[in-house]
C-alpha cells in the first residue's frame, strides 16, 4: 500500500476527569478518525484514558529551538518576575 | 453428557472455533500490515477474538467435564474436528480482502451478540456482553476504511469487488442452523442466525449504497464448516497453529 497518503497526528490522552489532555506521542494515520482509532490502540489500551485528541502535528505552531534565548529566555536578572523575589509577612501562612 | 449438554458443546466449540480461526487469520498480518499502527490495530482486533475463542473453548470443557483444557481443544484436535464456518477461515489474501471480510463480520457480530447476550444460559449471556463492545469498536474501525478503499483510487475500487466476489458465497453460511443449533435455540440458548439475515443484509446494503456497491443476494452456497467439511486452507492454518503444542504437547511459557 502507498504510504503518501499518511499524514502525522500528535496525541494527546486526559488521563482522568477534571484533569488537562497530555501529549503522549505521535503516530500515522490516513484520516483524523484512523488516528483516533489508532491512539486508542497505542496508547489507551491500559485504561490510561477518559478522553482522546488527535491534531494533525502540521496545525500545530511551535516555537523555535533556535529562538529560546530572546524568546523564552527566563530573564534571571529580573528576579522580581519570580515569586520567590518576595518575601511573604509572618501573618500569611502555607503559602 | 445428556443430548441438551452435548449440543451446548457442540455450539460452545463452534463459536470458540468461529474466533480463534479468525483470531489466527488476522494474526498472519503482524509485522505484515500496510503501517506500524494499523498492524497495531489488526492484532489488537485478533486478540479480542484470541480472548473470545479462550472464554467459550473454558465454557465447553466444563461442560464436557472430561477434565480437557482449553488448550487441548485449541490445539488437539484436528481439521475435521473443527466447526468453524468456512467465512472465518479464508486467508486473508490482500488488505481489502481482509477488511470486507471484517466488516461483513462485525455487522453479523454486533446483531448475532447483541441477541445472544439474551441467552437463557448465564455463562453465554455473559460472554456475549463482554464479546460485543469488541464488536462494535471493530465495525467502527472496518467502516472507514471500506469507503476510503471503495472512494479511494480504482485500484482500491477494484480491489474492494474482487473481494466482495470472492466472498460472496460464503456469507450465506452464516445464517444457516445446524439441528442442535436449532434445539438450543428454541430452548433460549442460542440464537437463530436466519432472523439476522434481513437485517444484515439492509445494514450492508444501505452502507455499499454509500459507495455506489451493490450487495448480491445471500443465498446459502458454500457450506459445511459445522460438520468439519472445510476448504483446502484450514489444514494448512491449523498445522501452524499447532506446531508448537504438536512437536511439544503440553509445553507452556
Amino acid at each position: 500500500m502507498s504510504q503518501e497518503h499518511l499524514r502525522v497526528y500528535e496525541v494527546f490522552v486526559r488521563s482522568s476527569r477534571g484533569l488537562d489532555h497530555k501529549h503522549v506521542g505521535s503516530l500515522h494515520a490516513e484520516s483524523p478518525e484512523h488516528a483516533l482509532m489508532y491512539a486508542r490502540d497505542c496508547y489507551t489500551r491500559r485504561s490510561e484514558g477518559v478522553s482522546i485528541w488527535v491534531v494533525e502535528s502540521k496545525n500545530i505552531t511551535a516555537s523555535k529551538e533556535s529562538d529560546v534565548e530572546d524568546f523564552i529566555d527566563p530573564m534571571t536578572d529580573k528576579p522580581y518576575r519570580h515569586a520567590t523575589h518576595y518575601v511573604l509577612p509572618d501573618s500569611v501562612d502555607n503559602m | 453428557m445428556n443430548e441438551q449438554q452435548t449440543n451446548l458443546y457442540r455450539f460452545l466449540i463452534a463459536l470458540a472455533d468461529d474466533s480463534i480461526v479468525l483470531s489466527h487469520r488476522l494474526s498472519e498480518w503482524c509485522s505484515n500490515a500496510p503501517y506500524l499502527e494499523e498492524d497495531l490495530a489488526l492484532s489488537n482486533v485478533a486478540l479480542d477474538y484470541l480472548g473470545r475463542a479462550r472464554m467459550f473453548y473454558q465454557y465447553a470443557a466444563e461442560v464436557e467435564g472430561k477434565g480437557r483444557t482449553e488448550d487441548d481443544l485449541a490445539y488437539h484436535r484436528n481439521e475435521r474436528e473443527y466447526t468453524n464456518l468456512l467465512i472465518h477461515e479464508l486467508p486473508i489474501n490482500d488488505f481489502a480482502f481482509t477488511m470486507l471480510r471484517q466488516f461483513y463480520l462485525d455487522v453479523f457480530y454486533v446483531k448475532y451478540l447483541q441477541k445472544l447476550s439474551l441467552s437463557q444460559d448465564k455463562m453465554i449471556a455473559a460472554i456475549a456482553q463482554k464479546a460485543i463492545k469488541e464488536s462494535r469498536y471493530h465495525l467502527k474501525r472496518s467502516e472507514p476504511w471500506i469507503i476510503q478503499l471503495a472512494q479511494g483510487t480504482e485500484e482500491s475500487l477494484n480491489r474492494i469487488l474482487v473481494a466482495k466476489e470472492e466472498l460472496n458465497d460464503f456469507i450465506g453460511e452464516l445464517f444457516d442452523m445446524s439441528e442442535w443449533e436449532k434445539s438450543l435455540a428454541e430452548n433460549g440458548i442460542s440464537v437463530d442466525r436466519e432472523s439476522i439475515k434481513a437485517e444484515w443484509q439492509a445494514y450492508v446494503q444501505g452502507f455499499f449504497a454509500q459507495s455506489d456497491i451493490e450487495l448480491d443476494s445471500v443465498e446459502l452456497r458454500v457450506h459445511g464448516g459445522r460438520e468439519g467439511i472445510h476448504t483446502e486452507h484450514l489444514g494448512h492454518m491449523l498445522s501452524e497453529m499447532q506446531y508448537l503444542q504438536r512437536a511439544y504437547p503440553g509445553n507452556e511459557w
